[in-house]
């Protein structure tokens, strides 16, 4: 059996940090990027020690909820935190405030060009500290123990490493939208997790492979498109060997574009979950969550929508606008100006697409308006002069004046191109094409 | 009689009147402790400036009145150890709610009482520095966990002390030494600071000479506090307040009446409850659920959270690894994982919660028709020393008359009702109310004591 024969089964576990001003459970500083020194964000609950209580930041539920509704998601109205139990020396209390069976959010959905991607569920946790690893001893930063972290889980629905990146990839422009996150890769603001086993494509929907691999901590778009595409060669050159490959962790190597195993996995963990006695359950009011959904932002897909319609633009063309709320905010403005302007709004766009206009989003649209007025406005030049300089060029390209005489009228455009750069000013291009006409069939 | 044999009450009326100097009751106390607290091993460390810290708390609520704290409470800059090897060397840098409030209110910390290692346990036994030994008669056990808290009241080494109770921590100790033991409702008190042990049961208290002397400190530190998620929203009352009341009319329910091998001791309780029916209050004996199944839900539960709250002394930190942890602490981290395995988290943890449940409305129904109900605080006298030894269940058998309202939440006093001649050791009558309702108990245990003659201060 060949690669082909296989069909990648795969869910995404995505955990982002939430940029509140205070710690989950404390009040310490959440600026764990920012900080300058280790541990200078801390206190007695995020350090663990003995004593210490947690308190649950507020906003940090609310935007959970937020995002949750930003994604389709039911709202648990009854929710608790419950207590993960595991040790390893950057989680100071030997277990995380995580949420086990009842998470705020569940079962909700995120649309890709590949197809819907079903979400399973969004719980809030905190994050750990930072381990930083020296030759023979490793140092612990606490900045970052307690930071809210959210972790948002999909269902196996993703089809190909291409869908992966683009659900995350929409993911975090939602995120950003909803101002509850930077998302910043690099620093470990939003990590990635892909679960990766092949299934013959000959097995029917829904069918899970009994193994499951499990790609962690990458952190880069490219690099998990990259480890899911490695992960399904490896595993199909296994299964055609007829072997199931290892149930383990994976780690991703950016060198060698290589997944290698970290961590055999032949169990399930157990986290001997139960309720946080410290932490009262979290109720809401349906109007609670009303409120919460009232006050959403639009979101990219509908914003591109709503400016493909208002201002005659494809959808395609709409969708690169909205990359994120400065830009689209940038050039919906731009358009409210250029409809008022009766510019054409295609023409416009693409004029600052293709940066014949050098713009920041920063800029006052009003300035961007009056540049590309600059740009296409024509300089005079007497029709006479224009006859002649077409004269002049025909007579030396007769060659093409035969061509195009002879049928091969495609020509034209590349006379035209030559006319203009002949008359070199910025005139008219349809006054030109008149002469041309006129003269080549003359 | 020295000064540091004062009670709250008394002290207070003395220093207002001027009568007694601050200084003279410190160099009472002091001699006090000298003579004593080797012998029966109560203070862990001492706060050496006690004596300076009260002379400038003349105009405050407490007046710079020497406390006691179980070694369970963070005190800032004061070694904090919960009696285990593993903390030896712990110095917090914060405060607990309890003990910064206490101090705010002019209780000054004299310091720091031994307890049973990270308080598991009901004898003091297991303290890795040693037993401490009962006040009242030394060859005996003082209880616990609080039991250095409870015999530095016994012996006078304070004017009254901070305690905590998870299941009968107050209340055992405070009755084996022949003093009063109030343990509030659950969230009456903040738990910050305090070396947990079972999260959702911990509850700090008072161990004190008097009903009084227990109002006037639990006032000092009683309320909301932002910085504990489950402390009680509405204000505490001024609980003093609940002193020297009528209580014509209130119906006390006697509990545990019929339980086996505790004849004796039910029938003296019965003798000495004789006198809140002659100051018109209502008694009758009636049938509470069976507490031996509060013990399996009180094991179950508080191992799985003992488990869990002390995770966090894996070794990275405060010096000392896992191999420093005593034998109970051993124990009582592996029965806790077991029980919140997966398979077994079913079996144990989650019917362990639903039985609690059967309590709490149990206790609903009881609290529909009695105001307060009453029962003997520990099956007897205070056991001899090394009666623990080998008895892993030590604790849960002597505290089987406290568990069913502890994982209830519920507020309950312990206070003197029979001291035994020959060898003066006591026993203790616990009257227990509903949640939020301190008032009734208080009421009534006040009522008792001050018509009993069982309680050594009042009865000089």
């Amino acid at each position: 059996m060949s690669g082909n024969n296989y069909q990648l089964v795969c869910g995404l576990e995505i955990h982002s940090e939430l940029k509140t001003k205070s710690k989950m459970f404390c009040a310490c500083k959440n600026d764990p990027f920012a900080a300058g020194k280790p541990n200078i964000h801390t206190c007695p609950v995020c350090l663990g020690m003995p004593g210490g209580l947690p308190l649950a930041n507020k906003k940090a539920i609310e935007w959970t909820i937020k995002i949750g509704l930003a994604l389709n998601c039911q709202i648990n109205l009854f929710s608790k935190f419950d207590r993960k139990n595991y040790f390893y020396p950057d989680l100071p209390k030997g277990y995380q405030i995580s949420q086990h069976d009842i998470p705020f959010c569940h079962d909700g959905f995120l649309d890709t060009s590949q197809g819907r991607v079903r979400i399973q569920r969004i719980h809030l946790e905190e994050d750990t500290a930072k381990l930083i690893h020296q030759n023979n001893y490793t140092l612990i930063d606490f900045n970052r123990s307690g930071v809210p972290l959210v972790e948002i889980v999909t269902e196996t629905d993703i089809k190909n490493a291409q869908q992966a990146k683009e659900y995350a990839q929409k993911l975090r422009q939602i995120l950003r939208y909803l101002d509850v996150a930077d998302c910043d890769m690099e620093k470990g603001g939003m990590r990635l997790e892909a679960n990766i086993s092949l299934k013959k494509k000959t097995d029917p929907d829904g069918f899970l492979p009994n193994y499951k691999v499990e790609c962690k901590n990458i952190n880069s778009f490219r690099f998990m498109e990259m480890a899911i595409n490695y992960e399904m060669e490896r595993q199909a050159k296994l299964l055609d060997q007829g072997q199931t490959p290892k149930q383990e962790t994976r780690g991703f190597s950016a060198e060698s574009g290589k997944t290698f195993s970290q961590r055999a996995k032949e169990e399930a963990e157990d986290y001997r979950y139960f309720p946080d006695p410290d932490l009262p359950p979290i109720e809401f009011e349906p109007a609670e969550i009303a409120q919460i959904k009232q006050e959403l932002v639009e979101l990219p897909d509908q914003y591109a929508a709503r400016l493909s319609e208002e201002h005659q633009l494809s959808l395609d063309l709409a969708q690169r606008l909205v990359k994120n709320k400065k830009r689209a905010e940038f050039f919906e403005q731009l358009l409210i100006l250029a409809k008022r302007e009766k510019i054409e709004s295609k023409k416009i766009i693409n004029t600052l697409l293709n940066k014949k206009i050098d713009y920041h989003l920063s800029d006052d649209p009003k300035n961007t308006i009056e540049e590309y007025k600059k740009l296409n406005e024509l300089e005079e030049m007497s029709p006479e002069i224009i006859t002649e300089l077409i004269k002049e060029l025909l007579q030396e390209n007769q060659d093409v004046v035969e061509k195009y005489q002879s049928g091969k009228t495609e020509v034209l455009a590349f006379l035209i191109g030559q006319s203009m750069k002949k008359i070199a000013k910025k005139v008219d291009v349809n006054l030109v094409k008149k002469v041309l006409l006129d003269q080549l069939n003359n | 009689m020295t000064f540091n044999q004062l009670t709250i009450k008394e002290a207070l009326d003395a220093l207002t009147s001027g009568s007694l100097k601050i200084e003279k009751l410190y160099q009472d106390l002091d001699l006090s402790i000298q003579d004593k607290n080797k012998l029966y091993n109560i203070y862990l460390n001492f706060n050496t400036d006690a004596k300076k810290e009260a002379k400038l708390l003349e105009n405050t609520q407490l007046k710079g009145l020497p406390i006691a704290v179980k070694d369970n409470f963070c005190s800032k800059n004061l070694p904090t150890t919960a009696s285990s090897k593993i903390l030896e060397n712990f110095i917090p840098q914060y405060e607990s709610t309890v003990t910064k409030r206490l101090q705010k209110a002019g209780g000054v910390i004299v310091g720091k009482t031994n307890l049973d290692a990270w308080a598991h346990g009901s004898s003091t036994e297991t303290s890795d520095f040693g037993p401490t030994l009962n006040p009242r008669n030394p060859d005996h056990l003082p209880g616990g966990s609080s039991g250095g808290s409870a015999a530095a009241v016994a012996a006078d080494l304070c004017l009254a002390a901070i305690a905590s109770e998870t299941a009968g921590s107050i209340r055992q100790p405070a009755a084996w030494c022949g003093t009063v033991g109030l343990k509030p409702s659950y969230g009456r008190v903040s738990r910050f600071g305090v070396i947990a042990m079972a999260s959702s049961m911990d509850t700090p208290g008072v161990i004190s000479k008097t009903v009084e002397d227990a109002c006037l400190v639990l006032n000092s530190f009683a309320g909301p506090d932002s910085r504990d998620a489950t402390c009680y929203q509405n204000p505490a009352p001024d609980f003093s307040k609940f002193l020297d009341q009528d209580i014509k009319g209130l119906k006390i329910g006697l509990i545990y009446h019929d339980l086996e091998g505790l004849e004796e001791v039910n029938e003296k309780l019965a003798q000495e409850l004789a006198v809140l029916s002659q100051l018109g209050a209502k008694v009758e004996k009636v049938q509470a659920l069976d507490p031996h199944h509060a013990i399996a839900v009180y094991t179950v539960v508080q191992r799985a959270e003992v488990s869990s709250n002390l995770a966090r002394f894996d070794g990275v930190r405060y010096g000392k690894d896992r191999a420093f942890f005593g034998d109970e602490a051993k124990r009582r981290i592996m029965l806790g994982t077991f029980i919140l395995s997966k398979g077994y988290a079913e079996q144990y943890y989650n019917l362990a919660q639903k039985v609690r449940t059967l309590y709490l409305n149990d206790f609903a129904q009881l609290f529909k028709k009695y105001d307060v109900l009453v029962s003997p605080s520990s099956p007897g006298f205070a056991k001899k020393l090394d009666a623990s030894a080998g008895s892993p269940m030590f604790g849960e058998l002597e505290d089987i008359l406290l568990e069913a309202s502890s994982i209830s939440g519920l507020p309950g006093i312990s206070v003197p009702y029979y001291r035994d001649p020959q060898s003066n050791l006591f026993l203790g009558a616990n009257f227990v109310a509903a949640m939020w309702r301190e008032d009734l108990a208080i009421k009534v245990a006040d009522a008792f004591e001050k018509n009993t003659k069982w309680n050594t201060w009042r009865n000089r």
